[in-house]
């Protein structure tokens, strides 16, 4: 480790940083683990901050209209790099079919039920978990109900306006609520680590990281994605992963890592936004940011 | 069929193949992160504006467009205008952004870290700052220099940036007139000297016009030097401080035995200089010593080296015990400062002042400490850099010279040796408010006892079994309690009952009375109040043996003072010490873990378990 960092090099370092100061600092630490590039990118930083190891709990929050491939993807993944994973749901939505799919409710609102109130009471406890038990290799209830004190995010400064505001350690109140307008100063290598009852703290490991910066990162350790996003035959691919009723594929035949890397430095997506797949940022004028100050990944 | 088959057989095409790596493209494109400061409307929204108009880094057909609504709602044009315009289309997901704008030169693109407009503005410009590279300071041709001007030159200066380009602005304003640029430069350049910033240049310029931004000013013949844009193309990109003296702070000590992992693994970002397996490493402030054995990572060959800048991980030849807080340092270089009394320079944001008596915590690397202001010894005055009158206090936006008392000693260096090892950051009530670097490393009382325990620690041979299987077999963590009292106080009944106790419950406890100590181990020196210092090094030194062997140590003394427990802390690990005082009064200035009031001695003693169970020395089967 004597060569000349690259900017990979030092995206990655900050990063590994960053999640061994959340390691150090937090009891009830935990990891949201998407599924998509950008978190399965954070969880490979661990595995390098923890030298093979993944010593923090990852949550998934499951729509139930997750791309069946993504469950999967996670699961195995989850037997192979033995992590702690548990995932999260609003049991009472999709019973009473309070969705989007089920054409109960808008967009807007099928993401504040099936992802932000289960995000928000998933982290809290009060809503039940499932933890995967690697012997039987099935979901149980899990026991510990401890809120998270602490949430490792794999959100991006450049994905969309909201999150160019963040800080790497970012408090939540006790509602999940970000206060945009007054937020703790963060210079040199502090964070804010400490924190009243009832709050939490999002961590963002890969807020100075890009697009670009994920899928070159990708291709030099050769971290494993699901092939969603790959052009298989069909012309199209998917830049960005969520809902199957919400994300819409691109049209791209980019069939590897290569060629994303290619067309996102010169080609045709240089100058799209990463989400423009995604059809709840539109449904009403800020939206991402609306869901966002209440709690939203 | 179990998950795992059922994940094999429908999952096998899912995961992408891991693709051959290929050359990487051109290199990437260099990047610098920079910073505008300056007065409020001195003009750092227009010269943004401008760069980015003039750099061509607009989305096509914004400027047209808001030219066009200008000319509408019949108002001037105004460059700051894009920014505001750049904010909405954010909100709308499109990727510029207020808190980050990008625009391009032919040999980098910039980010310039959170744009001006923010009621909040110093706490974000210090946040932007604090990663930038260079900044540019921009000072009104017509207004002059202002408070705020030599503020954010101060601060530039406190967090570390080097590079720095004065803007001097609304050149037009003043008739091009050199006299006027002439002034300025000699009033801000005096004044960066006196903070320790020499800056690159002073340019002349009409943000409003373009002139002297991207492209040359026709009005400024008489100037010579660099556009704006061609004086950050002069910066370039700092690489780490290889050079400097070894500094990595401890951010973890890892064993993932669980996961079959038998490796003990020392984990930090190398702040300075560089580190090679076989080194002789010293960790301050305890003075432990062990050999660098390996350096160990994760999907990346290792070679023997490892330099500033690298998050690392590494094991050692001898196991000695260390935690977080500790700094790793070579034997063969210049050693850190040790003490707890600092002189820093710092600024304050908090709404409440700092004041005087108040507890803090300071976190510096990744030690953490409470400390308190000892002496206010200036606060600047922004508009004049004058010393202002005594004062007890740092006001919101204040920056002041201050000597900082700590609770135990931290490992630090001071500003002009190693700039990121001198850095804190102040918390109070759960957030920073303020930040500061240590100027110097002064003495304290205790700074002969600590030099002979960091030798003591350095010549120290460790044992083969950790401390922490020694807390697994005998069920406990090794403590010292320090039971204190008035002189007609029974803490000597309660420290025996205590032990009776504790040894019923299966602990490896010892009661050490005072004495024992006086008339054994301190025989050669006079109980004189002029040795106290030394009896209780003697004593302290004492307890620092049976605590290595595992033991719980309680230890009854009359009437220990504040300064007597500093003393203990210096030689004794300071988190494995619980203070308790037995009686109703406490009559000395000690700060105590614990107060238990005279009465019945069984009261105390269940008390007094509880308390340990509360701190984790020893188990609560429930």
């Amino acid at each position: 480790m004597a060569e000349t960092m690259d900017h990979l090099d030092q995206l990655e370092n900050r990063s590994v940083h960053i999640l061994r100061e959340a390691y150090a600092n937090f009891k009830n630490l935990g990891m949201l683990w998407s599924i998509g590039k950008d978190s399965t990118v954070l969880l490979w930083l661990a595995r390098k901050a923890f030298f093979g190891h993944v010593p923090i709990p990852l949550i998934h929050i499951d729509t139930s209209f997750k791309i069946p491939e993504m469950i999967e993807y996670r699961d195995r993944l989850a037997l192979e790099w033995n992590l702690t994973m548990i995932y999260g749901q609003n049991r009472e939505a999709l019973e009473e079919k309070r969705t989007f799919p089920d054409g109960g409710v808008d967009r807007i609102a099928c993401c504040k039920a099936l992802k932000t109130d289960a995000l928000k009471h998933t982290l809290s406890g009060e809503w039940p978990r499932y933890r995967l038990n690697h012997t039987k290799k099935t979901y149980e209830l899990d026991r510990n109900t401890e809120a998270f004190t602490g949430v490792i995010v794999g959100a991006r400064a450049d994905e969309e306006g909201s999150r160019s505001k963040e800080r790497y350690f970012s408090p939540r109140n006790a509602q999940s609520r970000w206060d945009v307008g007054d937020q703790p100063p963060e210079f040199w290598n502090q964070f804010k680590t400490e924190f009243a009852p009832g709050t939490h703290l999002r961590i963002h490991p890969l807020l100075d990281w890009t697009e670009l910066n994920i899928w070159e990162y990708i291709r030099r350790e050769s971290i494993p994605t699901v092939s969603l996003y790959y052009d298989q035959g069909t012309g199209k691919r998917y830049r960005s992963l969520g809902c199957y009723p919400c994300t819409h594929a691109v049209d791209s035949a980019a069939t590897g890592v290569d060629d994303i890397i290619l067309e996102l430095r010169s080609g045709k997506f240089a100058n799209i936004a990463e989400r423009s797949g995604r059809a709840q940022d539109k449904a009403d004028g800020g939206g991402l940011e609306t869901l966002r100050r209440d709690g939203y990944m | 069929m179990t998950l795992t088959e059922a994940c094999h057989t429908r999952m096998s095409s899912s995961i992408a193949p891991h693709e051959p790596l290929v050359a990487a493209p051109a290199a990437a494109t260099q990047r610098m992160n920079i910073v505008i400061v300056g007065h409020v409307d001195h003009g750092k929204s227009t010269v943004i504006g401008r760069l980015l108009a003039d750099t061509h880094s607009l989305p096509e057909g914004k400027l047209e467009q808001i030219r066009a609504q200008c000319e509408l709602n019949s108002k001037p044009f105004e460059y700051a205008f894009l920014l505001d315009a750049l904010k909405d289309e954010q909100a709308q997901g499109i990727t510029i952004d207020a808190a980050r704008v990008f625009f391009k030169s032919d040999l980098r693109h910039y980010l310039i870290l959170d744009a001006p407009g923010h009621i909040e503005f110093l706490k974000n410009m210090i946040t932007g700052a604090a990663r930038a590279e260079a900044a540019l300071l921009v000072i009104d041709a017509a207004e002059g220099v202002q408070e705020n001007s030599r503020r954010h030159g101060y601060m530039v200066s406190l967090l570390g940036i080097k590079q720095l380009a004065v803007v001097v602005n609304k050149m037009d304003l003043v008739g091009w007139d050199r006299g006027v640029y002439d002034g300025i430069v000699r009033e801000y350049g005096a004044f960066l000297e006196q903070v320790g910033i020499r800056p690159a240049c002073f340019i002349p310029v009409s943000a409003r016009g373009g002139d002297n931004i991207a492209d040359r000013a026709a009005h400024l013949a008489w100037y010579q030097g660099p556009t704006v844009l061609n004086a950050l193309d002069q910066f370039h990109s700092e690489p780490p401080p290889i050079a400097l003296p070894f500094r990595m702070p401890v951010q973890d000590v890892y064993k993932f035995t669980k996961q079959g992992d038998d490796r003990r693994i020392i984990a930090g970002t190398i702040d300075s200089g560089a580190v090679s397996v076989g080194d002789t490493l010293i960790f301050y402030p305890s003075g432990k010593k062990s050999r660098l054995k390996s350096i160990e990572a994760f999907n990346r060959p290792v070679d023997g080296r490892a330099e500033a800048g690298w998050a690392v991980g590494f094991t050692l030849q001898e196991q000695i015990y260390i935690t977080r807080g500790e700094v790793a340092t070579v034997e063969s270089e210049a050693r850190p400062q040790v003490t707890t009394r600092l002189r820093v320079s710092l600024f304050w944001l908090g709404k409440e002042p700092m004041v005087k008596r108040k507890e803090y915590l300071l976190k510096l690397g990744t030690a953490r400490v409470t400390a308190r202001i000892e002496e206010v010894l200036r606060v600047m005055d922004a508009s004049t850099l004058d010393a202002t009158e005594q004062r007890n206090s740092v006001q919101r936006h204040d920056v002041a010279e201050c000597v900082l008392r700590l609770d135990r000693a931290i490992a630090c260096d001071v500003a002009a040796d190693i700039a990121v090892t001198s850095r804190f950051v102040i918390v109070d009530d759960y957030e920073i408010r303020g930040g500061g670097i240590v100027r110097e490393a002064m003495p304290d009382r205790q700074t002969a006892v600590r030099d002979s325990v960091m030798l003591r620690n350095y010549k120290w041979e460790p044992s083969i079994i950790q401390p922490e299987h020694r807390a697994e077999k005998y069920n406990q963590k090794a403590a010292l309690i320090l039971i204190t009292g008035e002189h007609e106080s029974d803490r000597k009944g309660v420290a025996k009952a205590l032990e009776g106790k504790l040894f019923d419950d299966g602990k490896v406890v010892y009661f050490l009375g005072i004495g024992n100590v006086l008339y054994g181990v301190d025989a050669d020196i006079e109980r004189k109040q002029e040795n106290r210092l030394e009896h209780m090094r003697r004593l302290a030194e004492v307890a620092n043996l049976m605590l290595d062997a595992g033991i719980i140590l309680v230890v009854a003394a009359a009437e220990l003072t504040q300064d007597d427990l500093e003393v203990i802390k210096t030689a004794v690990q300071p988190d494995w010490i619980e203070t308790v005082w037995a009686g109703d009064n406490i009559t000395t200035d000690i700060a105590c873990d614990l107060q238990l009031p005279g009465g019945a001695v069984p009261e105390a003693v269940d008390r007094l378990k509880a308390h340990l169970q509360d701190k984790g020395v020893i188990f609560r089967p429930w």
